[in-house]
C-alpha cells in the first residue's frame, strides 16, 4: 500500500512537473477547455435538477460548450510545437480555422436555440 | 455518347507534351468525364421525352413547384390537405428538403439570369447534373487515397456505373440523385481532413454532412461508417491527432446541424442510429488523453499512469454504455427505426412491417442483379482491396471498410446497391490504375533495357509479378467483346501519368515489378478489352434497361412501336372531368401521381407513414362490393382508380399487387385472411380461384366488362382465362377506361333512397316492367 501511494505521489509530481514545462499559450487554451467543460457540467447538473423541457435549449447549451472545448483542443493540437504532424501549419492559420469553425458552430447554435 | 468518345482522343494527343500540361490535361479529362456522366443519362429524354419518372419523383416535383411558387417560408409551413384525406400531411416537417431546395435554387438562379426554364425541366436535369458532380467527388476521394491516376479511373468508372445510372437518369428526380454526390463528397472531406488535419476541412465536412442529412435518410450510413473507421484506426494503433481533428468536430457540428433539419430533429440525439457516433466520440477522448499523458511521462511512469487512466476511462465508458443501454431498452423498438432494424436483421421487415417488405426495391438482390449493376467491377474489387493494403493508409483502410459495409447493406436491400456502387468504382479504379502502373512500368523498363543493355533484372521478377500476371490472366477469361476506343484512350493517358512518375521512383522498386515485355502488352490489351466490355454494358444498361419512365410505356412488336400513354390519359381525365375537391381512392403506389398530375385529393400515397390508413384501403379493395362501398363512402371517396394490365400484358398492375393489399389490410383488420384468397397456397384469378377472390372489389373493378374485349376474358399477364366473366356492379359505375384499359376509373353510386321511397319506386316500377316485378317477388312488402 505505501508503495502505491508513493507511486501515485511520484506520478502526480512528475505530471505537474511535465505540465509546468508547457508554454503559456497552451496553458491558456487548457484553462479555456477546462472552463467550457465545467460550464457544460453545470448545465447538465442544472438539467438534472430542473428538467430538460426546452430540449433544444439544453442541447444547444451543452453542445455549444462541448463544441468549443473540442475546437479548442483541436487548436491546441495544432499550435503545439512538440507535435511533429503540424510543423507546416502556421499558428495564424490554425487560429483562423478555429475562428471559422467556431463561427459556424455558433451560427448553428443560435439557429437551434429556438 | 458520340462526343465524349471522340474527344478524349484529342486529350490523349495533347497529353504528349508531358508534365507541364499534366494539370490541364487532368482538368480537361475531368470535364469530359462530367460530360460523359451527364450525357449517358439523357437516353430517357431522347428515347421518350423530358418527363418526370415513376412515383416518388412526382411528389418531389410537386413540392418543388410549391417551393418555387410560394417561397421557402411557406414551404416549411406547408400543410398538404390534398393527400392522406382526411388526415393531411405536414410536408415541411416530414420531407428531406435537400433535393427540393437544390432544384429550387437552380431554378431561381437560372430564372434570375433571365433563362426561362420551367420547373419541370430543371427537375428533369437535376439528377444528371449531380451525377457529374458525383464523379468529380469520386475523383477527389480516390485521389486522396491513391493518387491522380486512380482518381481519374474511378471517376470515369463511376460516371457510367449502371447501378447509379438506374437512379439518376434524366427525369428520375429522387433524393438519391443528389444524395450520392453528398455521400461521396462527405467521405472525401473526411479523408481530406484525416490527411491534412485541418480544421477548415473539418468545418466543410460538417457542412457537407448537413447537406447529406438534408437530402436522404441514408445519412445514417455516414454517421455509422465514420465512427467505425475511427474505431478501426484506434484498435489497429493508428491513432493520430489528425484523427481527433477529423472526427470530434464532425460529431458535435454534425449532430447540431442534423438536428436543424425538421425531419430529423431530436432524432439526431435520441435514436440508436446515432449512438455509435457518441460512443466512439467518448472512446476517442479517452484514447486522446492516454496518448497525451504518454507524451508527457517517461515510459516507466506511464505504465503506472496507464493503470489509473484505463481504470477511470473504462469506468466512465461503462457508465455511459449502461446509461445508453438503459435508454435504448426503455423504448419499444430498442430505439431503432423500422427501416434500420430491417437492415440489421434482414428478416425483420418481412415479419413485422409488410409495408416495407412489399416494396420491390426493399427485397434482397439476386446474384444476376450484381452483375447487371456493377458488372466487371465485381471482379476488380478484390484486386482493389489488395492494392489498398499495399501500403495501408488511413484513407485506404477507409475505402476497404466502406466497401465491406456497403456489400453487406446491398445484400439486404436491392436499392442499397446504390451505396455499393461508389465503393466498387473507387476500388476498381484503384485496381485498374495499379495494374496499368505495373504493366506500363515494366514495358518502359524492358524498353530501356533493350536500349541501354544495362544489367538485367529479368531473373528478379519475383512472386509479385507472377501474381500480377495471374491477375491479368484471370481477367482475360471474362472479356470477349471487341475493344472500344474510349477506354483505350483514357488508359493511354494513365500510362503517361505513370510514366511521368517513374523517373522519380527508386530503381529497386522498378526491378521488383518488372514483367516480360510481351506479357505486359498482352495484359494491357486485355484490360482494355475488359474496359470496353464494361462500357458496352453500361451504354446498353443506360439505353435499354434503366431509361423507361414507367409513366409512358412502349413495346416493340412486329408491326412497329406501340406507346402506352394510359396513365397520363387517366390523370388528365380526372383533372378535367371531376370536381376539384373530389377524393380519389387507389392503392398507395398511385397516390403521388394522382396528386401531382390530376391535382385531386387522395386517401393514401407513397409516403407510407400511416399503416392503418393504408390497411383501410387494402381492406376495401379486398372486401366484397357492398362492404367496400361502405368503407369508401365513410372516407368521402368519390372515385376509385385501379390499374389493370390484363389487356396489354403490363405485369405490375393491381391484380399482381393484390396479395400485398390483403396482407397489409389483414395486418390491421383481422377479418381479412390471406388464405381465403389463395387456392392451395397459390394465387390465381382463373376458374380455380376462391369465391372470396372472385367477389372482392379489386377483381370486379379490374375485370368488369373484360370479357367484351375478346369474348373469352383472356388475361395476358396471368396467361389464362379469368374465373368469373359476366357480372354486374351494384355499388360502383364505370366512368372512364383508358385506351389500353390500363387505368380504369369508377364512381361510387350515390346512396340508395331510404326504405319508404324505395317501396314507392318498387311499386311504380312493378307496374311498368314485368321483369323487375318478377325479380322482386321475394319482397315481403308485396
Amino acid at each position: 500500500m505505501p508503495r502505491a501511494t508513493s507511486d501515485a505521489r511520484l506520478l502526480i509530481q512528475s505530471l505537474s512537473k511535465a505540465y509546468a514545462a508547457t508554454p503559456t499559450n497552451l496553458k491558456i487554451i487548457d484553462m479555456y477547455v477546462v472552463f467550457t467543460v465545467a460550464t457544460a457540467l453545470i448545465q447538465v447538473a442544472y438539467m438534472g435538477l430542473v428538467g430538460s423541457f426546452p430540449f433544444n435549449s439544453f442541447l444547444s447549451g451543452v453542445l455549444s460548450c462541448i463544441g468549443t472545448a473540442v475546437l479548442a483542443v483541436c487548436l491546441r493540437i495544432q499550435v503545439n510545437k512538440d507535435n511533429k504532424e503540424f510543423k507546416d501549419l502556421p499558428p495564424e492559420r490554425a487560429f483562423a480555422d478555429f475562428v471559422l469553425c467556431n463561427l459556424v458552430l455558433h451560427l448553428v447554435i443560435m439557429n437551434f436555440l429556438g | 455518347m458520340a462526343e465524349p468518345v471522340v474527344s478524349p482522343a484529342a486529350a490523349g494527343g495533347g497529353g504528349r507534351l508531358r508534365n507541364a500540361f499534366g494539370g490541364v490535361l487532368c482538368a480537361f479529362t475531368l470535364l469530359l468525364i462530367g460530360v460523359l456522366a451527364f450525357s449517358i443519362r439523357l437516353f430517357s429524354v431522347i428515347k421518350y421525352e423530358s418527363v418526370i419518372h415513376e412515383f416518388d419523383p412526382y411528389f418531389n416535383f410537386r413540392v418543388t413547384q410549391f417551393l418555387s411558387k410560394n417561397g421557402i417560408y411557406e414551404f416549411w409551413n406547408w400543410f398538404d390537405d390534398r393527400t392522406w384525406y382526411p388526415l393531411g400531411r405536414v410536408i415541411g416537417g416530414t420531407v428531406y428538403p435537400g433535393l427540393t431546395l437544390t432544384a429550387g435554387t437552380i431554378w431561381w438562379l437560372v430564372n434570375s439570369l433571365n433563362i426561362p426554364l420551367s420547373v419541370e425541366t430543371v427537375c428533369v436535369f437535376t439528377a444528371p447534373i449531380f451525377s457529374a458532380n458525383a464523379s468529380w467527388a469520386t475523383y477527389l476521394l480516390t485521389k486522396e487515397a491513391k493518387g491522380t491516376g486512380a482518381g481519374l479511373m474511378a471517376a470515369a468508372i463511376l460516371a457510367m456505373v449502371p447501378s447509379y445510372i438506374s437512379r439518376s437518369v434524366a427525369g428520375s428526380y429522387d433524393n438519391e440523385a443528389v444524395a450520392i454526390f453528398a455521400l461521396i463528397f462527405t467521405f472525401y472531406l473526411y479523408v481530406k481532413t484525416l490527411n491534412t488535419g485541418s480544421l477548415f476541412y473539418a468545418t466543410l465536412n460538417a457542412l457537407s454532412y448537413f447537406y447529406m442529412v438534408c437530402s436522404w435518410g441514408g445519412y445514417t450510413f455516414i454517421i455509422n461508417l465514420i465512427p467505425m473507421h475511427v474505431l478501426l484506426c484506434i484498435v489497429t494503433g493508428r491513432y493520430s491527432s489528425r484523427l481527433y481533428i477529423a472526427y470530434a468536430p464532425l460529431v458535435i457540428l454534425g449532430t447540431l446541424l442534423a438536428a436543424l433539419v425538421p425531419v430529423v430533429g431530436f432524432n439526431a440525439v435520441m435514436t440508436s442510429e446515432h449512438f455509435a457516433s457518441f460512443l466512439v466520440f467518448i472512446i476517442l477522448h479517452v484514447v486522446a488523453l492516454v496518448y497525451y499523458i504518454k507524451g508527457l511521462l517517461t515510459p516507466r511512469l506511464f505504465k503506472v499512469a496507464m493503470t489509473l487512466v484505463i481504470s477511470v476511462g473504462l469506468a466512465v465508458c461503462f457508465a455511459v454504455v449502461a446509461i445508453l443501454v438503459a435508454v435504448v431498452a426503455s423504448s419499444p423498438t430498442k430505439g431503432w427505426s423500422g427501416r434500420s432494424l430491417s437492415l440489421l436483421d434482414p428478416t425483420y421487415a418481412s415479419k413485422y412491417i409488410p409495408i416495407i417488405a412489399s416494396v420491390s426495391e426493399h427485397q434482397p438482390p439476386t446474384w444476376p442483379s450484381y452483375f447487371m449493376d456493377i458488372n466487371v467491377l465485381a471482379f476488380l474489387i478484390p484486386a482493389g482491396i489488395i492494392s489498398c493494403f499495399l501500403p495501408l493508409s488511413d484513407a485506404s483502410s477507409f475505402m476497404v471498410l466502406y466497401l465491406v459495409t456497403a456489400v453487406y447493406f446491398s445484400g439486404v436491400m436491392v436499392r442499397l446497391m446504390l451505396v455499393l456502387a461508389p465503393a466498387a468504382c473507387i476500388l476498381s479504379g484503384i485496381a485498374l490504375s495499379e495494374v496499368f502502373g505495373v504493366l506500363t512500368r515494366s514495358i518502359k523498363f524492358q524498353l530501356s533495357k533493350l536500349f541501354d543493355d544495362s544489367p538485367a533484372a529479368s531473373g528478379e521478377s519475383s512472386p509479385e509479378s507472377s501474381t500480377n500476371s495471374n491477375k491479368s490472366e484471370n481477367r482475360n477469361e471474362k472479356s470477349e467483346t471487341a475493344p472500344k476506343e474510349r477506354p483505350s484512350k483514357k488508359n493511354r493517358k494513365k500510362e503517361k501519368e505513370v510514366a511521368e512518375s517513374v523517373p522519380v521512383r527508386p530503381r529497386k522498386e522498378k526491378r521488383l515489378l518488372a514483367l516480360p515485355f510481351e506479357l505486359s502488352v498482352m495484359g494491357i490489351l486485355l484490360l482494355i478489352v475488359l474496359g470496353g466490355f464494361y462500357v458496352v454494358h453500361c451504354v446498353w444498361a443506360a439505353a435499354e434497361a434503366y431509361s423507361a419512365p414507367s409513366i409512358v410505356l412502349t413495346s416493340r412488336s412486329r408491326d412497329g412501336l406501340h406507346v402506352f400513354d394510359d396513365f397520363r390519359e387517366a390523370y388528365a381525365w380526372l383533372s378535367h372531368n371531376t370536381d376539384v375537391d373530389d377524393k380519389v381512392a387507389s392503392w398507395w403506389d398511385y397516390g403521388y401521381q394522382t396528386t401531382a398530375m390530376a391535382n385531386r385529393t387522395v386517401i393514401v400515397d407513397n409516403n407510407t407513414w400511416n399503416n392503418t390508413h393504408i390497411a383501410t384501403v387494402g381492406t376495401a379493395m379486398s372486401s366484397p362490393e357492398k362492404a367496400a362501398w361502405e368503407i369508401f363512402n365513410s372516407l368521402d371517396v368519390k372515385y376509385v382508380l385501379v390499374v389493370f394490365g390484363g389487356l396489354v400484358g403490363y405485369p405490375s398492375d393491381d391484380i399482381n399487387k393484390f396479395l400485398w393489399m390483403v396482407r397489409i389490410g389483414g395486418g390491421v383488420f383481422p377479418h381479412i385472411k390471406e388464405p381465403d384468397y389463395l387456392r392451395d397456397g397459390q394465387y390465381r384469378v382463373d376458374a380455380q380461384a376462391t369465391p372470396t377472390m372472385l367477389n372482392c372489389l379489386m377483381y370486379k373493378l379490374c375485370y368488369y366488362r373484360f370479357v367484351e374485349t375478346d369474348g373469352k376474358g383472356f388475361d395476358r399477364v396471368r396467361g389464362y382465362e379469368i374465373g368469373k366473366k359476366h357480372f354486374k356492379l351494384t355499388h360502383f359505375e364505370e366512368v372512364f377506361t383508358t385506351h389500353h384499359w390500363m387505368v380504369r376509373i369508377y364512381k361510387l353510386k350515390p346512396q340508395k333512397n331510404r326504405v319508404r321511397g324505395k317501396l314507392k319506386k318498387a311499386k311504380s316500377s312493378a307496374k311498368t316492367s314485368s321483369t323487375l316485378a318478377a325479380g322482386r317477388k321475394k319482397n315481403p312488402w308485396q
